[in-house]
């Protein structure tokens, strides 16, 4: 089977920086309500998102966020307990089985409600690392550093933070961040405009097959391709200076010519060496949306860089555009995907 | 459906209260290798990962999929988490096959797996989310009110669960990977077990084990080239309702009614009880047989309990449930679902050892979750359909 896919439709909450009082179902309702009424769409032949229990501190965060969707009568629907860009790949595997023709794809975090930093240490291997205790911004630092290493500066750091903050307060829907100040480090060589920023927020995408994705958008975005890859989990078993799993997912989804990509770079170094390894040329717009850097709803940020990648093309104003989403500690898994006019 | 798909290989752990053995990674593993042993493949053969589990809190460990890539050897490869609450071992194994379906990918690996020795699950369902209510009282709790309105409803005498909790376990003897296995398992012996839930004694209610259970899923070329005869993918379906809405009916959700009315649809079944030669239903509880009997189109409302009084879903009976002796004999709760797919394809294979049930050609495998609102359902058969 091989039926062409497209991202037919796009929202996303504004973006906030601090608790805005809303539960998570409530983060997501009015984005569902949004792309239900962009896309006319009230009944999807699948439905997937991606969400995570610890943000809550308790399980089955996916049962709430059922009820925004109006799932009655009962939908056909799954949930990975990762950033939704993956649920998002689950979700065009299963429109290519040929029997439907349209899925809704969400993903939606709250990260003020505990501290994600010390959170994400619970995704390290529970017996030799994790007791150890080192936090996810620790850790980066020392990707940071090994890039640094190997022939990079500091003020390249800057330099992305500063454009990713200025693109930010440019855009609606992320946060308005000051340009960086002469501020010391958080963990050296990071300070704190290289991180990015705690935030609450939830996105939704409608992918569509065929003849469906032309009925629901005048220039649907299509899956030219997409594909992810995982890399060795300790830090000791890889060279941090460069990501091995991005390059491999880049060349499987065919990552040429792209004249705008989203990256799902949490630190500035992040984003250097995600350019590095997808093999993006100088030419091309990285973050226009801010990034990350401006704006970072756990579990909605991969799927936010589609979705924003997937803009340009409804827009008419780009032919071909990346999104990339990551997950794991130093950017242990990756995924590619390739959209086109 | 797409393209065809078929189970060729599947490795189980032996499920136990406590595998202090091994580590969590090394649990995956011991199913994954035994899966690929069936298959006659090794890791390199592997396009991609597929891992389910149960809520994270079980364990305490976030996003496991990143530190079990290593040990499920994904490295260079797709790996995806699946969490759909207590169907997650079922929708894993159909998040796989649909990667088969899609043409994506030609052996898929699929793993789920719990590891309860490591956390208290009950303790882990029953906190306080702020601005949320909560129901602190576990899976049993849950359930019991739902099935004294199932009793109440069709008028089920009491004895009806003892029967279900007898009849798994006598099956769970001839499966040398189940964690129950009480000699001279009886009614009395259930009967006078403490009630922990009513109705629910302590007999009728699942373990609390840790094991995981692998199947390798794959195309069709690559099923022609397997050494041992594959359990082709007839049909495959999920289904979710809201678990709370006035007026909802907990005793036979109608997401359950919809997942099997699509999965007999793609299988060509309208008579289930005669097309299909046995079923693996998810049963944590043993009145959740007659229940889903029910459910599932096996027979008509109110006669759930009357087939399970009448034997027939016995290993003896003309529709064999549970042949492996269930949830009830063995919960590794992640992958609980996936061992009833699973099973339900060793069936098929003519593979289940001494619970084979005898000329298996056709069978059910369900899970479901949450509420019991999320459903996963697939029919597996000896022939490419």
């Amino acid at each position: 089977m091989s039926r062409d896919v497209a991202v037919v439709a796009f929202a996303q909450t504004k973006h906030t920086g601090e608790d805005a009082g809303l539960t998570e179902v409530e983060l997501l309702a009015p984005v569902i309500t949004e792309i239900k009424q962009a896309t006319g769409l009230n009944r999807f032949g699948f439905t997937c998102s991606g969400s995570l229990d610890y943000l809550a501190g308790a399980p089955f965060s996916f049962v709430s966020a059922l009820d925004t969707v109006g799932a009655w009568p009962p939908i056909s629907e799954s949930h990975v307990e990762m950033d939704g860009a993956w649920a998002l790949y689950e979700a065009w595997a299963r429109l290519r089985h040929g029997d439907v023709d349209t899925a809704l794809v969400y993903g939606f975090g709250k990260s003020t409600q505990g501290s994600l930093r010390e959170l994400m240490t619970l995704q390290l291997d529970p017996y030799y690392l994790a007791p150890l205790g080192p936090d996810q911004v620790s850790l980066a630092a020392l990707q940071a550093r090994a890039f640094l290493d190997a022939g990079h500066k500091e003020d390249d750091l800057r330099a992305v933070a500063a454009r990713s903050r200025a693109a930010g307060r440019a855009n609606p829907y992320a946060l308005d961040l000051p340009d960086p100040a002469d501020e010391g480090y958080e963990v050296a060589p990071l300070r704190p405009h290289d991180c990015a920023p705690i935030t609450d927020g939830a996105a939704a995408v409608v992918l569509a097959a065929g003849d469906r994705a032309r009925e629901l958008s005048e220039r649907p975005a299509w899956i030219r391709g997409i594909d992810h890859r995982i890399e060795a989990h300790s830090l000791g078993a890889r060279d941090l200076s460069r990501s091995e799993s991005a390059a491999l997912a880049a060349e499987r989804a065919g990552a040429r010519d792209v004249e705008v990509a989203e990256l799902h770079a949490q630190f500035s170094h992040e984003e250097l060496m995600l350019r590095e390894a997808i093999g993006l040329a100088d030419g091309v717009r990285v973050n226009p949306s801010g990034g990350p850097l401006a704006a970072n709803p756990v579990m909605a940020t991969g799927l936010i860089r589609i979705g924003e990648a997937a803009s340009w093309i409804h827009r008419g104003e780009a032919r071909r555009t990346l999104g990339h989403a990551a997950s794991g500690p130093c950017l242990q898994h990756n995924l590619v995907c390739v959209l086109e006019a | 459906m797409g393209e065809p798909c078929a189970v060729i290989g599947v490795g189980q752990t032996e499920y136990r209260t406590k595998r202090t053995d091994v580590s969590i990674a090394g649990l995956v593993r011991e199913a994954a290798l035994r899966a690929l042993e069936d298959a006659g493949l090794t890791f390199k053969d592997i396009d991609a990962v597929v891992i389910g589990k149960a809520p994270d809190l079980f364990e305490g460990v976030m996003m496991p999929e990143a530190y079990l890539a290593d040990a499920l050897g994904a490295r260079g490869k797709p790996m995806i988490r699946v969490h759909t609450a207590g169907s997650v071992g079922g929708s894993t194994a159909l998040v796989a096959a649909s990667l088969v379906q899609a043409g994506v990918h030609d052996r898929v690996l699929v793993v789920a797996w719990e590891k309860q020795s490591e956390s208290n699950a009950t303790w882990a369902l029953s906190t306080h989310p702020p601005l949320s209510p909560t129901i602190v009282v576990g899976a049993g709790g849950y359930f019991a009110p739902h099935i004294r309105a199932y009793m109440r409803r069709t008028g089920a005498p009491d004895h009806i669960g003892t029967l279900v909790a007898v009849k798994d376990r006598q099956n769970a003897l001839k499966n040398p990977y189940a964690h129950l296995r009480i000699p001279g398992i009886s009614r009395e012996m259930v009967e006078s077990t403490p009630m922990l839930w009513e109705p629910i004694r302590y007999l009728e209610t699942c373990p609390s084990s840790d094991g995981a259970a692998a199947m390798v899923l794959a195309s069709e070329s690559a099923a022609r080239r397997a050494p041992n005869p594959p359990a082709w993918v007839h049909g495959t379906a999920m289904r979710s309702e809201p678990i709370f809405f006035a007026g909802r009916d907990t005793v036979s959700p109608q997401a359950g009614k919809d997942c099997a009315a699509d999965v007999y649809r793609q299988a060509g079944i309208t008579d289930p009880r005669r097309e299909l030669d046995c079923a693996e239903v998810y049963v944590p509880f043993s009145w959740y047989e007659p229940m889903w009997l029910e459910n599932l189109g096996f027979c008509g409302e109110g006669e759930g309990w009357k087939l399970t009084e009448s034997g027939a879903t016995g290993l003896d009976g003309d529709i064999p449930w549970n042949a492996s002796g269930g949830v009830l004999s063995s919960n590794p709760i992640g992958a609980s679902g996936l061992i009833r797919f699973a099973e339900a394809a060793l069936q098929v294979r003519g593979l289940a050892g001494e619970h084979q049930v005898e000329g298996a050609r056709r069978a059910l495998g369900h899970a479901y979750g949450g509420g019991a609102q999320f459903y996963a359902m697939w029919v597996v058969g000896s022939d490419r359909p």
